[in-house]
């Protein structure tokens, strides 16, 4: 058997030391819900390198635009209107096209539309904090939203989530699949968060950090936040540096 | 291995916390508005080869609690072995059958419920072939990286034994934690623990 990294087809290991460990006692929940045996490591098999194929077609028109797509005829979610976008790579830096990115918020006062949310923040009536798009033929992705707004928690006695955005990424395999987080630059309350506070070192939290994009702003409409992903990258061959899935 | 640079490494994971349904099963939690259906909340978009089953299950955290607010997704071959893949070049799949299936758990309960088919073996690299398994990921509030798991079935004893997996594993105790057990014909059990003397078995890959 040849070794895990060179096979083609193989994906890279997850590098362990660079996500946040499964324990992390300052993040209370994950006390009891840390596995505490080591992992089982083995190389990737077919069950792992092949995944389910996501077509544009399942996209409705307003998918991706979250100020819309709960609104009344006419209205629009309440809030400071902004653009996230970016490019979706591997680890080769091969663009990812084709890839479904689905994310969730909560509204401009901090409040999430869900069943066991209980913040007193208000609703928006037209705002859910759902939003999905497909990574385009460079990668690319976008999406139109409101800025979320920070809210409290019950990890401690005054704890606060900096605004955030939850992004869950599905490429072309199983072993691709990744949740994560934006936060936007310049928010002082990244630094006081305990779940920020799971990364192993300031270069990850900047690796999940929206940096604001004067460029793609719309001059009278809407500020833009640049936030690329990086997901696992798939060993073709040594010198290789096509497209994945193309 | 190959070495890649901070700036092109993997983005580090975050916990899904526990509103994940809002953005990838949003009916589930009441947004009727958006999609028209949950994505991955039914495998068999047609008429399936092979045998049905259903496998369900709780997940547990380390106080013996079901975690309420989970996700799981799993992904597997179909009744022949076969992935509905691109990636897939043996042959091709059950044209009926997505292999892609996600649940959110009752939110009262905790429950989750799968409603598949039994996969066939699948390729493993020594050339060999591997039990019949489904491959599960989970992710909740408190949960920092998405868990990867698998079930196997209880009543393929003969495959079991010989996949290289399940071996490499080697401790029986262990090796117990990822068996969908048998309740009835076509109904399989699978909880799973994460903590505790029958931790359930996550993998690395
Ligand atoms: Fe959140």
């Amino acid at each position: 058997m040849s070794p895990k990294s060179t096979r083609k087809g193989h994906y890279l290991e997850r590098d362990r030391s660079w996500h946040p460990e499964a324990l992390t006692p300052n993040y209370k929940s994950s006390i009891y819900r840390s596995p505490s045996s080591k992992l089982i490591s083995f190389p990737t098999t077919l069950s792992e390198e092949t995944g389910p194929v996501f077509g544009h077609d399942i996209l409705g028109s307003l998918d991706s635009d979250l100020i819309h797509n709960y609104a009344r005829q006419g209205q629009a979610a309440i809030g400071s209107r902004i653009i996230i976008h970016g490019r979706l790579l591997d680890e080769f830096e091969r663009p990812v096209p084709g890839a479904l990115i689905e994310v969730w918020q909560a509204n401009s006062g901090g409040r999430y539309r869900h069943k066991n949310e209980t913040y007193l923040a208000a609703l928006d009536p037209n705002f859910s904090g759902c939003g999905r798009t497909i990574t385009d033929e460079n990668g690319d992705y976008e999406f139109i939203t409101i800025m979320p707004g920070p809210y409290p928690w019950p990890n401690g006695p005054n704890e606060w989530r900096p605004a955030h955005i939850h992004f869950s990424v599905f490429g072309n395999a199983f072993a691709q699949r990744l949740i994560t987080q934006m936060y936007f630059e310049g928010d002082p309350l990244i630094q006081k968060c305990p779940i920020v506070a799971t990364l192993n070192s300031l270069t990850a939290v900047k690796r999940l950090t929206g940096f604001l994009d004067m460029e793609r702003t719309i001059p009278m409409d809407s500020l833009a936040y640049k936030f690329d992903i990086t997901i696992r990258g798939k060993q073709q061959t040594v010198f290789e540096n096509k497209p994945e899935g193309l | 291995m190959a070495i890649v640079k901070d700036e092109f490494k993997e983005s580090p994971s975050q916990t899904a916390g526990p509103y994940v349904h809002i953005g990838c099963a949003p009916n589930f939690t009441g947004i009727k508005k958006i999609y028209s259906s949950d994505l991955g909340s039914a495998m068999k978009t047609g008429p399936v080869k092979g045998e049905q089953i259903t496998i369900e299950g709780t997940i547990f955290d380390g106080t013996g609690a079901p975690l309420k607010d989970a996700m799981l997704e799993i992904w597997q071959a179909d009744s022949d072995g076969l992935y509905n893949s691109p990636q897939e070049t043996r042959g091709i799949c059950d044209p009926n059958f997505t292999g892609w299936g996600r649940c959110a758990v009752n939110l009262n309960t905790g429950l989750f419920r799968f409603n598949t088919v039994k996969p066939g073996q699948t390729p493993a690299p020594n050339g060999t072939l591997q039990a019949p398994h489904i491959s599960v990921w989970i992710v909740a509030r408190g949960i920092n990286v998405g868990l990867q798991t698998r079930a196997y079935f209880s009543d393929e004893k003969e495959h079991n034994s010989s996949d290289p997996i399940l071996n490499q594993i080697g401790d029986s105790k262990r090796i117990k934690t990822l068996l969908a057990i048998r309740q009835k014909k076509g109904v399989y059990s699978f909880n799973i623990h994460l903590q505790g003397h029958n931790e359930t078995v996550f993998f690395d890959i």
